[in-house]
């Protein structure tokens, strides 16, 4: 029986899959940063259509934890592309499949 | 709440989300993963949780997708394509799609219908994070300060 | 007899929707909406007509020369003209831009810009879209317009509109968070994030003759005055046209446009003013409401685009007497005064409410707002001390 909240949760699966496939397949560093934001933004819909459908409670906790991890995708993102930046800076590439050393 | 509207910003969603992950030139995957973000606000806006729709497109299109096209811009290479595509990764994500499919219809509990009562005001959000959630907020609010430093110092120039 | 006239905009509207009265609900709201959006527009348009061809006159004046004053009476025509010729330019792409990219960015700029205007109160019960988040909503869709900046600039395949559009950029997020610090003062005094309720709280007199605008409050006028030289740079104007600076980069992200994109560029950076000083009368000046307890039998709205035309001379204004400034400086005005400086005006509402939001309060809020910028300005001297003038064939 196919409900709103079952539409809804498709709907984020497809979404965190199409992450899946960019953070999987793509070969720019950035791509796969873009990848695993989609994910985020995946889980945080599945917690608000949870927040929205589900059993009523005093406080709204689907709605608080996806502003934080709104908050936290942001930093991390932040964060991601500056490496992404650093490690250009030394090998002059952002194809993952070339950066397989540890030596800087 | 209309199916109709939820169908179409779905389509248009996972339509842009696509174009975002398979698109070969760099700036128009970044653009399209701009519009599909737009797509999630407007999700959360039908959803009633007008609140986080608006802090989705300020933090997202408004900061986040900025960062990646900056970013772009400054690792640019002569050809601006993605080279290489992994179709292993297409085979893995098409797996889980289904394996998620089948837990989401397999399980009993999903039909529940009902609408909330009233609508959550910002002022509520508001309350609750300097009440219930207060330790969170200043832990994110560290965790903030912690991740522009840190970037900062990764893209400082070195003093030789 | 003053209410009609007052609330004559918001009986017609009704009057309209009541022709659809047997038609489901949705029809009803998309036909409110769509009235609303038409006078949006109809009102936003209008007055960016208006005001292209008083900017030019009121700067000719300013530098001692009349303005354009060829078409019709005064020049008053001059926006038709500019119109037709726009119009009919020839719509040059360059053959190696990215042409959707370069397409869609004047569209992108325009929609963000109008949207913005959505959310503002024009009189009493005349907001055409009220959200809870309201100002929140503002915000949000203007931090859109980077992303379309970027765009214009990185679609035109052109270095200049490369270098333009990143330095736009920079400029606008750098002044983007006094933009939205300066707002959180206003927001925490009242409670809400609703325009309405905003406006609503700087109702009342004190002693009859002083309004309860935020304006009047030390830690209102400091924020005011941040959040209008914040508006200014995000509306890309002299002294901070950095972007679209002639003298230096062309026309920055809008070089590769020409013809009626080029306007389009135009429309939005103007809308954008009237968004900001909108915002600006909203939260500070009071709104829609009369400075006088006796002038109160004006119509609301008149006193909103009263205040509003006051605030765009200023702009124009600005722009004809200030030179550029240079891009560093620029970005050392933003990090290191402008940012603390709006932190102090949250701390100043702070101490102001907690003291009391009578006169003691006023007093210890100015006390903290002079302590802060008595003591940057100490800190960032940059110690040049100027020369004495001397001039070489004036004496």
């Amino acid at each position: 029986m196919t409900s709103t909240l079952s539409i809804l949760l498709v709907v984020s699966a497809a979404l965190f899959c199409t992450g899946l496939l960019a953070a999987l397949s793509r070969r720019h560093a950035i791509f796969i940063l873009i990848g695993i934001e989609m994910m985020l933004a995946a889980a945080n819909l599945n917690f608000i259509a949870f927040w929205r459908f589900g059993p009523q409670s005093a406080q709204p906790i689907g709605v608080m934890v996806a502003i934080f991890a709104i908050a936290i995708a942001a930093a991390e993102a932040a964060v991601g592309l500056a490496m992404v930046i650093a490690v250009y800076r030394h090998y002059r590439t952002t194809n993952v499949d070339e950066l397989d050393q540890l030596k800087g | 709440m209309n199916i109709v509207a939820l169908i179409i910003l779905a389509i248009f969603t996972l339509a842009a989300a696509l174009a975002a992950a398979t698109l070969p030139k760099l700036m128009h995957a970044a653009l399209s993963f701009a519009v599909a973000f737009v797509g999630v606000a407007a999700f959360y806006f039908l959803l009633g949780a007008e609140f986080v729709g608006l802090v989705q497109v300020f933090v997202y299109v408004g900061a986040v997708a900025v960062l990646v096209v900056f970013t772009i811009l400054l690792t640019r290479t002569d050809a601006q394509k993605d080279r290489g595509f992994n179709w292993s990764g297409v085979l893995v994500a098409i797996a889980v799609f289904v394996g998620l499919l089948w837990a989401i219809f397999k399980t009993q509990s999903l039909a529940i219908n009902l609408p909330k009562a009233e609508p959550l005001t910002v002022a509520r959000i508001g309350e609750l994070l300097m009440t219930s959630y207060v330790w969170p907020l200043q832990c994110v609010g560290v965790l903030l300060t912690a991740a522009l430093i840190g970037a900062l110092i990764l893209v400082m120039e070195e003093k030789r | 007899m003053v209410n009609s006239i007052d609330q004559v905009f918001v009986a017609t509207k009704q009057w309209l929707i009541s022709w659809l009265a047997g038609t489901p609900d949705w029809i009803v709201q998309i036909a409110s909406a769509l009235i609303n959006i038409g006078a949006l527009l109809g009102v936003f348009l209008t007055m960016f007509a208006a005001i292209s061809v008083l900017e030019r006159k009121i700067l000719g004046r300013i530098q001692n020369r009349y303005g354009p004053n060829r078409v019709g009476p005064f020049g008053l025509f001059q926006p038709v003209a500019d119109g037709i010729k726009m119009l009919i330019k020839e719509d040059i792409v360059p053959a190696r831009a990215d042409k959707v990219v370069h397409f869609l960015a004047p569209i992108v700029i325009a929609a963000a810009a109008i949207l913005t205007l959505g959310v503002i109160p024009y009189g009493r019960n005349m907001t055409p879209f009220s959200i809870d988040g309201g100002i929140l909503f503002f915000f949000a869709v203007g931090s859109t317009t980077e992303l379309a900046v970027f765009m214009a600039g990185w679609g035109s395949n052109n270095k200049f509109s490369m270098l333009g559009a990143m330095r736009a950029i920079a400029q606008m997020f750098s002044y983007e968070i006094p933009l939205i610090v300066t707002v959180l003062p206003v927001v925490m005094v009242t409670g809400s994030l609703t325009p309405d309720k905003i406006v609503a709280a700087q109702h009342g007199y004190s002693l009859g003759i002083i309004p309860h605008w935020f304006v009047i409050k030390p830690w209102g006028f400091a924020a005011f005055i941040l959040f209008f030289v914040s508006g200014l740079v995000e509306s890309n104007r002299t002294p901070f046209d950095v972007p679209e600076g002639e003298s230096e980069i062309v026309a920055g992200h809008m070089t590769e446009y020409s013809g009626f994109k080029y306007a389009t560029f135009f429309l939005a950076e103007y809308l954008g003013m009237f968004a900001v000083s909108g915002l600006a009368v909203t939260l500070f000046l009071g709104g829609w409401q009369a400075p006088l307890g006796l002038l109160e039998f004006v119509p609301s709205y008149l006193w909103f685009f009263l205040k509003l035309s006051v605030l765009l001379f200023v702009y124009i204004w600005l722009r004809g007497t200030l030179p550029r400034m240079r891009v560093d400086q620029m970005m050392n005005f933003a990090w290191k005064f402008m940012l603390p400086m709006s932190f102090t005006c949250i701390l100043a509402a702070a101490v102001w409410h907690y003291t009391g939001r009578g006169w003691v309060g006023w007093l210890w809020s100015l006390g903290v707002i002079a302590i802060v910028y008595l003591t940057l300005s100490i800190l960032l001297d940059t110690k040049k001390k100027f020369a004495p003038r001397t001039y070489r064939f004036a004496e």
